[in-house]
């Protein structure tokens, strides 16, 4: 159906009529990076990472990301970046990075009782 | 509470946690407490026609940008495309709806079953020689090019017009035009910017969106042309003269074209109404026998 490629940011649908089939291989989406994409509900909060998406460039990104998630009136505000842009800690480091947490229990608030008028806590 | 695990979840929580977030959360009514009574003066004969034009150049649409579901380039394109179709179609139930409430249902009625919906009816129902869309929209999609030079031209027609719509005396009209001014500057938004990747990118991309914008400005043409009824209607207050969006539609089309870097086609010649006549060319059966076949072959089905 298509053959798409990405060049210097430019990108070149090019589609035969809809009877045909058939992607081209070798090009395509994989010349497009990725993006990771953050919506902010309607109530406010935080922005939540709700997934990615493929993009040629990052003004049409946010309006990919407009159109795949939020259909469903999700957001009021949405972010993207590029996943090459984010640093990650690594999987190996899993246990000396988080497990020294898990015996701390004098750093959870689990000792003041929260108002019910208290949101978001 | 527990720190939200998605957005989804939270907007569930901020509705009442009734967990329908999948069926929309927040949504409004565009016609609550809207007076649905014509306004004096107004044929509603008349008003159901237009509302069938409108109407009709919506759903048509629609059916044409669905043909790209499953054959889209790109998978975030194709929903794109669909959400714009999407929209679409939630303009012509309500325009339809609209001609159904003055009574508009010419044949439609007559072959649909009691438990058919007016504006249902009025989509699947009625022939071809009843369908009151303009060729701009009838016309098939051509590549990928062509589909954004057709849906440019056509949100950039609509949008123009839904915009001096919003002042109709028909107060039905004017909150549908107000809801679809939003949706509209959306999809002309979506084209304009596809138009200027594909105008300004490669070689191969620009000889398309040239091809593809040669191909749709002839339709241009009856565009501007209004018939007897939308000259009545207009008069009265309550439709748009379609020539009055000439001058706007033209310049907005200008400059997209100039800053994607393609060539300005001749304008086309004002031409007398066709398809808001009724006449059309042999696409449009075609397209009405796939979008009515389902309803047509199983009249009384439900899911």
């Amino acid at each position: 159906m298509s053959d798409m490629t990405a060049e210097g940011g430019k990108n070149t649908p090019s589609s035969p009529p809809l009877a045909s089939s058939g992607r081209a291989p070798g090009r395509g989406r994989r010349d497009w990076p990725l993006y990771e994409v953050f919506v902010r509900g309607k109530r406010g909060l935080n922005h939540v990472h709700v997934g990615s998406l493929h993009a040629p460039d990052d003004e049409m990104a946010v309006h990919a990301a407009r159109d795949v998630y939020t259909r469903r009136n999700e957001g009021v505000s949405i972010w993207v970046v590029k996943a090459e842009h984010i640093s990650a800690s690594s999987p190996d480091e899993k246990d000396p990075m988080f497990a020294p947490n898990g015996d701390k229990v004098y750093r959870h608030p689990t000792f003041y009782e929260i108002p019910d008028t208290v949101p978001h806590m | 509470m527990a720190h939200e695990e998605t957005v989804y979840d939270a907007l569930d929580q901020a509705h009442g946690g009734e967990g329908h977030w999948a069926f929309g959360t927040g949504f409004d009514d565009p016609l609550a407490g809207v007076d649905t009574t014509v306004p004096d003066g107004v044929d509603p004969a008349d008003l159901g026609a237009y509302c069938l034009m409108l109407g009709d150049d919506a759903l048509v649409l629609a059916q044409r940008l669905t043909q790209w579901v499953t054959n889209a380039p790109e998978l975030e394109e194709e929903v794109a495309l669909a959400n714009i179709a999407l929209d679409l179609l939630g303009q012509a139930r309500l325009l339809l709806a609209r001609a159904g409430s003055v009574g508009v249902l010419g044949r439609s009625r007559t072959l649909a079953g009691d438990t058919i919906p007016d504006e249902d009816a009025l989509a699947y129902f009625r022939d071809v020689d009843e369908f009151r869309s303009t060729a701009l929209v009838v016309a098939p999609n051509g590549d990928f090019a062509q589909t954004i030079a057709r849906l440019l031209v056509a949100a950039t027609w609509r949008l123009a017009l839904f915009a001096r719509l919003r002042a109709s005396r028909d107060p039905v009209l004017a909150a549908i035009a107000a809801k679809g001014v939003n949706e509209l500057a959306y999809h002309r938004d979506h084209a304009g910017r596809w138009l200027l990747r594909l105008g300004d990118g490669t070689a191969e991309s620009h000889q398309r969106a040239q091809a593809g914008v040669d191909a749709v400005w002839p339709l241009l043409a009856d565009l501007f042309t209004a018939t007897e009824v939308e000259a009545r209607l207009t008069a009265a207050g309550v439709a748009v003269d379609p020539a009055s969006v000439r001058d706007e539609v033209r310049s907005v089309l200008d400059e997209v074209l100039t800053r994607a870097t393609l060539r300005l086609p001749a304008w086309p010649a004002d031409a007398a109404p066709g398809g808001r006549l009724g006449r059309h060319g042999p696409e449009l059966p075609a397209l009405l026998e796939e979008l009515q076949g389902l309803a047509r072959t199983h009249p009384q089905a439900t899911w």
